[in-house]
């Protein structure tokens, strides 16, 4: 495990929970791009270097970007004076820790039997790009054409109003 | 401590899920909704990517093409979601989730 796994989790973690907890919605984004960042770093640590690099390029770089433009578009940096969190966030608090005493638990219970090899596997960026333009060539195709779906579809979803108000 | 280091990163993974599903339960505004969201779908990605680091195959790629797949479906559900919620606000000047009750327009 190691000092260094402690510390990038940390960073994850508590850049989630900084996420979650602060009332400032500008401040949120820049602690979840924290979280982003410490997952990215935690990917690396597990040999997956395309997917650690792919998750900055497109959380960090993208999504966390496309969340900070939504705030500011919908002047959500202005505190609403009814407070952050709503009325039933007691019985999303206890969901919440229920699921993690599941998973937590279930872990644990499964710990003894997990696999130990540390080990790195051999794998290269060439591997993975033989595999997606070989093996996974119709995901690779459906993501592509989702994709371009989708983002068609964010630019009508958010255009149309506008259309109607001119 | 925990004696695989596998259990360390679904441990992590399992937190980071609740925390997200914390936030999506308990926030008024409709984007940080969308944020547990996201940090949901990154738990998960953190589950495929250890479960392939430790796997019995890691050489044939399976959880990383299904975490690097679930990373682009991801970014396509976060610019449906954050163009809905401007749309939205554009509609009923407000991103909170208690006074959006009705879906027609």
């Amino acid at each position: 495990m190691g000092v260094v796994f402690y510390l990038i989790s940390a960073v994850a973690v508590g850049g989630a929970l900084a996420a979650i907890l602060l009332k400032n919605l500008v401040h949120a984004a820049l602690a979840l791009t924290l979280a982003f960042l410490g997952l990215a770093f935690l990917f690396l640590r597990l040999d997956a270097q395309f997917a650690g690099f792919a998750q900055i390029l497109v959380y960090v770089g993208a999504v966390a970007i496309l969340v900070v433009f939504a705030i500011l578009l919908t002047r959500g940096s202005e505190l609403p004076k009814e407070g952050v969190f709503s009325k039933t966030w007691l019985i999303g608090l206890v969901i919440a820790a229920a699921v993690f005493a599941v998973l937590g638990w279930a872990v644990l219970q499964a710990a003894p039997w997990l696999s130990h090899d540390t080990s790195a596997p051999a794998v290269t960026v060439n591997d993975i790009g033989n595999a997606l333009m070989g093996r996974y060539v119709l995901p690779l195709e459906i993501v592509a054409v989702l994709l371009t779906a989708a983002m068609l579809g964010a630019v009508i979803v958010a255009m149309h109003e506008k259309e109607k108000t001119k | 401590m925990i004696a695989s280091p596998l259990a360390g990163y679904l441990l992590v993974a399992a937190l980071i899920f609740a925390i997200g599903l914390a936030g999506a339960l308990a926030r008024r505004n409709a984007i940080m909704v969308l944020i547990g969201i996201e940090l949901m779908l990154n738990a998960a990605n953190l589950n495929l990517i250890a479960f392939w680091r430790y796997g019995p195959h890691p050489e044939l790629l399976t959880g990383m093409m299904f975490a690097i797949f679930s990373i682009a479906v991801a970014a396509a559900e976060a610019a449906v979601g954050l163009g809905l919620v401007i749309s939205i606000y554009r509609h009923a000047r407000t991103t909170d989730l208690e006074q959006m009750n009705r879906m027609k327009g």
